[in-house]
């Protein structure tokens, strides 16, 4: 290969032929048309593949790097010896990083209207009671040097001495990632359950001083942070304040980009350059799936050992009563119907502050998914008034509309069939817009994350590639605005503004399907099914199941277009149907143990 | 997890890089739903990425877009599905520049706003994304080129295509390259065939002409280089050897010509192709080459397309022929060939059956057996009579010879036709009511 080069390279001949092969045998780079690794030199010193002859602009990115000052070849020769002259930035830990991402959660949050204390002081101390329970800061024994400890949380820490420090509730602010600063102190390296060989191999690497360490480190009882557990952090402090946020819309704002989280280590501070392993600890390429952040949040609850949580009474957001009044309004359904919800909260006594308020030390260790369960009360209540049987809820809707037709003046009475033709084309109209919004985010970032450095420049040309293409497909695209960004609301129909076209039924009437009995109205509709017969007692954990085909097509339709609305799989939904029918008929249940099951319960 | 996939999908990418699949694998048939099922199926139960959930939907709405002609809508899709690039999974990495490149290039073909300018943006940024698809790329962007008739630029670029090499010489790159040669050759014959149009409008004793004969003898020489060795790859390369074939016979290199065309018929590593069989025979016709010779070609396309223009041609050359065996053949390739729909009103094919030698009467007869119990109703229904009489008299007359011949006279169509008072044709029916008559192999009175 060699007198091929020399040909070429007429420059290189001032250094002897070893110098010159140290040289090309240093920058192991990948070729970025190619793949290949074998390289020569230009007469401008610029490296060119020898193999598809590709020449890189590897020269001027080392001049870019403004700390380098000597040759070009000199500085890739030194480039592969040691890390942290690769990537000039600063040293950081893993777990600074996820305070950064923590800090840019809260900060969202607090400009989604949430009050202040919940990143200064909630937030901030579960942060804190985290890093002591994984033993990372906080404590007699950190897995590193204590010094370097009181820097996690930023320097404008002064006021507080080292006992403070062991205190929760103290009243220091979670100050902003952008702040840190690099610690000249070498922390102890995390327990590893087995030595790892120090692999001087360059695919091992990371950006974070520790990211190699951390992403094989195993410790029995230690709950590691992830990105999903930030928010699971997030969740907790939420409902710590009772904020009026649930997590159904928590998720939400996260798919709206509201609240960082896919790639949110972007926010880091340029300094802190994150790559190799770092991008199995941050990179995230999913959006957060309720069950696993409704998962991650008791684990993270017990593991921090947290007491029980404030109350959560008849008068806070996160009580059924409230919630299903919401998702009432957001459903377009009758007002009227809270009454019957209310009633069904109270018997099945879901309303209770002992069942509502999340207690992880208790030995139940479980927390209601108040939103699920608000839904799951209203599919409740329709179950009762229009029994939902393909039959009962289209002949109600016929008596209905007659009587509309002839009582115009009147308040109208509600018409499941017209309230279902409004409903289907909103939400699939909804649905199909989610649909195309979501084929439509990128997910990659203008900070790619290599896995080596070897795949550093592959990677960044890959980058420039994409937004140069990106470029050209946009100038193709038509001059239509791009709908502007709606304020953030945790309702996402507003069915009262005339302008939508579409009517609102919050102040129809429930007449038609009650009767008088007595001095009480009772509903028509005697009769209910029950979503499940037998609930799964094995350990698998599911409480039921649901086979979409077993169910009537409005049970269906209710279901489906209910759990868009939270973002949830059906599944879920009618698992919490079935849970709420347990409680309700109990008796029936008991009953039904003893005898052969019937199919339709007697509720009178 | 992702390492270890990594690793098992480069291990994969490794073995997929030996076998050289699907650049030129038969088309064979596949089913779309199947995908989809694959994808699942190896997904398990693990949930699936929302990278690679939406990019897919992202996909399917291009397709969507596409298939209706929405290149706005699609071009808005393409910028987000162009992350496919960027994508984490190494297999869906590789392949992505190859959709990306097909989809976008559907796009900018159709695209309102789009030009040449921006088509040959993208195509250069797409060759130089991975080495895979230098030169499909290439290719396809010199035949955008030729569309929009930038011949020099399409020739350009087929060069830089030509001299491009990536590491060893693999098979699936050198059917490539023969292909960006050939088309290169082929530009070259579009220049050549031009100038000689010209030329033929120019004195023979011109000084210019003697010497432009000159140079266009060197061109083709070099088109011949750059044609031939894609000849030698297996595949059907009509417009290549029609245009081959053109040259070297201008060049008076008949010898070359032959050998060309012969083995483009006769090799069995080539697909059947009538079209090669058919280039054969009309280069011999030119040649003026022995019958025997041209009626073996002609069995051989008779064999593939029995209902060919051609036959006719070769049931003459068969009845010219002396031997009985060849008679014979001439007259199953004529009712092979009215037994297709499209040929039944093919007036020529109708005269040669009726002109058969009365003394070959008993091979009618058998070759009529096995069509005697559709071809009454597919020929000679009455319907036809009528249709066929008000569109042309002369095939009808033809026809109701034939079908007197085989049916006898008391048959609708023989019947219908003779009825007919017509001034010239008078005296062609009574002719034929008489041969009906005398030569009929239907013992009278039978009718249909």
């Amino acid at each position: 290969m060699l007198p091929l080069m020399l040909g070429r390279v007429r420059k290189a001949r001032t250094w002897d032929l070893g110098c010159l092969q140290e040289i090309l045998k240093s920058f192991t780079e990948r070729c970025s048309q190619c793949a290949a690794v074998s390289w020569g030199l230009t007469d401008e010193g610029k490296y060119y593949c020898t193999s598809c002859h590709n020449v890189t602009d590897r020269s001027e990115e080392v001049v870019s790097t403004a700390v380098i000052t000597n040759t070009k070849i000199n500085s890739i020769s030194r480039g592969l010896r040691k890390r942290s002259k690769h990537e000039k930035g600063w040293d950081w830990y893993v777990c600074e990083g996820f305070q950064c991402i923590l800090y840019h959660q809260a900060e969202a949050l607090k400009t989604l209207g949430v009050g202040a204390e919940l990143k200064n002081e909630v937030l901030h101390n579960l942060w804190k009671r985290y890093l002591q329970k994984s033993k990372q800061a906080y404590c007699k024994n950190p897995v590193r040097t204590r010094g370097r400890k009181a820097k996690v949380l930023g320097d404008n820490l002064q006021s507080s001495d080292c006992a403070s420090e062991l205190e929760l509730l103290s009243d220091t602010t979670l100050e902003s990632g952008a702040e840190f600063q690099s610690d000249p102190q070498i922390p102890k390296p995390f327990p590893l359950v087995k030595a790892s060989p120090k692999s001087e191999a360059a695919d091992v690497c990371s950006g974070s001083v520790d990211g190699v360490e951390y992403s094989e480190w195993k410790e029995k009882g230690v709950l590691k942070m992830t990105v999903p557990r930030t928010l699971a952090l997030c969740y907790l402090s939420l409902l710590w304040q009772r904020e009026t946020i649930t997590l159904s819309d928590l998720l939400r704002f996260v798919e709206e980009d509201r609240i960082p989280y896919v790639n949110a280590f972007q926010l880091f501070p340029e300094e802190m350059k994150v790559y190799g392993r770092d991008k199995g600890i941050f990179a995230v390429e999913s959006w957060p799936d309720y069950e696993d952040i409704y998962k991650n949040m008791i684990e993270v609850a017990i593991f921090l050992d947290l007491p029980r949580f404030p109350d959560v009474t008849e008068d806070c957001y996160l009580h059924p009563n409230i919630l299903c009044m919401k998702y009432l309004l957001e459903l377009n359904l009758p007002e009227e119907m809270h009454s019957l919800t209310c009633q069904v909260v109270k018997m099945t006594g879901i309303g209770e502050v002992d069942f509502l308020t999340f207690d992880p030390i208790a030995k139940k260790k479980r927390t209601v998914k108040y939103d699920v369960q608000a839904v799951a009360v209203i599919v409740v209540v329709l179950k009762l008034l229009f029994l939902l049987d393909d039959k009962l809820e289209w002949s109600y809707s016929s008596l209905a509309e007659a009587y509309n037709e002839e009582h115009r003046e009147d308040e109208p009475q509600f018409d499941f069939r017209k309230w279902y033709q409004v409903m289907k084309k909103t939400f699939d109209e909804k649905r199909q817009k989610w649909e195309e919004a979501r084929a439509k985010y990128s997910w990659k970032t203008k900070r790619p994350i290599y896995r080596s450095h070897i795949d550093k420049s592959v990677m960044y040309k890959r980058r420039e590639m994409v937004e140069h293409l990106q470029k050209q497909f946009s100038a193709l695209v038509g001059s239509t605005p791009v709908a502007e960004k709606k304020d953030p609301s945790s309702f996402q129909f507003n069915w009262t503004e005339g302008d939508t076209g579409s009517p609102c039924f919050h102040g129809h009437s429930l007449q038609g399907l009650l009767r008088t009995k007595g001095q009480s109205l009772i509903t028509k509709n005697s009769l209910y099914w029950l979503s499940t017969q037998k609930f799964c007692k094995s350990y698998c954990k599911h409480v039921t199941t649901y086979e979409e085909s077993n169910f009537s097509l409005s049970y269906q339709f209710i279901l489906s277009i209910f759990s868009f609305l939270l973002r949830i799989k059906t599944s879920i939904l009618h698992e919490e149907v079935s849970l709420i029918e347990k409680k309700l008929f109990e008796k029936k249940y008991n009953e039904s143990k003893k005898r052969s099951r019937p199919k339709k319960v007697r509720r009178h | 997890m992702s390492d270890f996939d990594e690793e098992l999908t480069k291990l994969a990418l490794a073995e997929d890089g030996k076998r050289e699949t699907s650049v030129f694998s038969n088309p064979g048939m596949h089913f779309p739903w199947l995908q989809e099922r694959i994808e699942t199926v190896v997904t398990g139960g693990k949930k699936k990425r929302d990278f690679a959930q939406t990019t897919s939907a992202c996909l399917s709405f291009i397709q969507e877009a596409l298939l209706k002609h929405q290149w706005q809508q699609a071009a808005e899709y393409m910028h987000s599905y162009l992350q496919t690039l960027e994508d984490s999974d190494t297999y869906k990495r590789q392949n992505a520049p190859e959709v990306i490149w097909k989809l976008g290039s559907e796009i900018l073909f159709y695209h309102p706003k789009s030009n040449v300018e921006t088509f040959n943006n993208f195509a250069d940024r797409m060759k130089n994304i991975g080495v895979l698809n230098y030169l499909k790329i290439s290719l396809q962007h010199a035949l955008y080129l030729i569309h929009h008739g930038k011949l020099e630029d399409a020739n350009r670029n087929l060069s830089d295509a030509e001299t491009w090499r990536y590491g060893e010489k693999s098979s699936s790159q050198e059917v490539l390259i023969n292909l960006v040669q050939a088309y290169k050759g082929l530009l070259q014959y579009h220049t050549w065939s031009k100038k000689k149009t010209e030329l033929s409008e120019i004195d023979k004793d011109d000084y210019a002409y003697t010497s432009e004969t000159g140079n266009s003898g060197n061109q083709s020489c070099r088109t011949s280089t750059s044609i031939c060795a894609l000849l030698k790859t297996p595949g059907v390369w009509d417009p290549f050897v029609k245009s081959y074939v053109e040259m070297l016979e201008f060049c008076e290199d008949r010898d070359g010509a032959r050998e060309i065309l012969t083995n483009y018929a006769y090799d069995e590593k080539f697909p059947s192709n009538p079209n090669a069989h058919i280039y054969l025979y009309e280069f011999l016709k030119r040649e003026k080459a022995p019958r025997a010779k041209l009626i073996s070609v002609l069995k051989i396309l008779h064999e593939i397309v029995p209902s060919h223009p051609l036959m006719l041609e070769f049931h003459t050359l068969l009845r010219k022929s002396d031997t009985e065996e060849h008679q014979k053949l001439g007259l199953s390739v004529l009712f092979e060939f009215l037994d297709f729909a499209g040929c039944t009103k093919n007036i020529t094919a109708w005269k040669y059956l009726a002109k058969v030698n009365v003394s070959h009467l008993v091979w009618v007869e058998e070759e009529w057996m096995s069509r005697r119990s559709w071809w009454p109703t597919f020929h000679f229904s009455f319907f036809w009579a009528k249709s066929d009489w008000k569109a042309d008299a002369d095939l009808a007359c033809e026809k109701a010879f034939v079908v007197g011949i085989l049916l006898g006279k008391g048959c609708r169509y023989f019947r219908y036709i003779v009825k007919q008072d017509h001034e010239t044709l008078k005296k062609k029916i009574k002719r034929m009511k008489k041969c009906v008559k005398k030569y009929s192999i239907v013992n009278p009175g039978v009718c249909t």
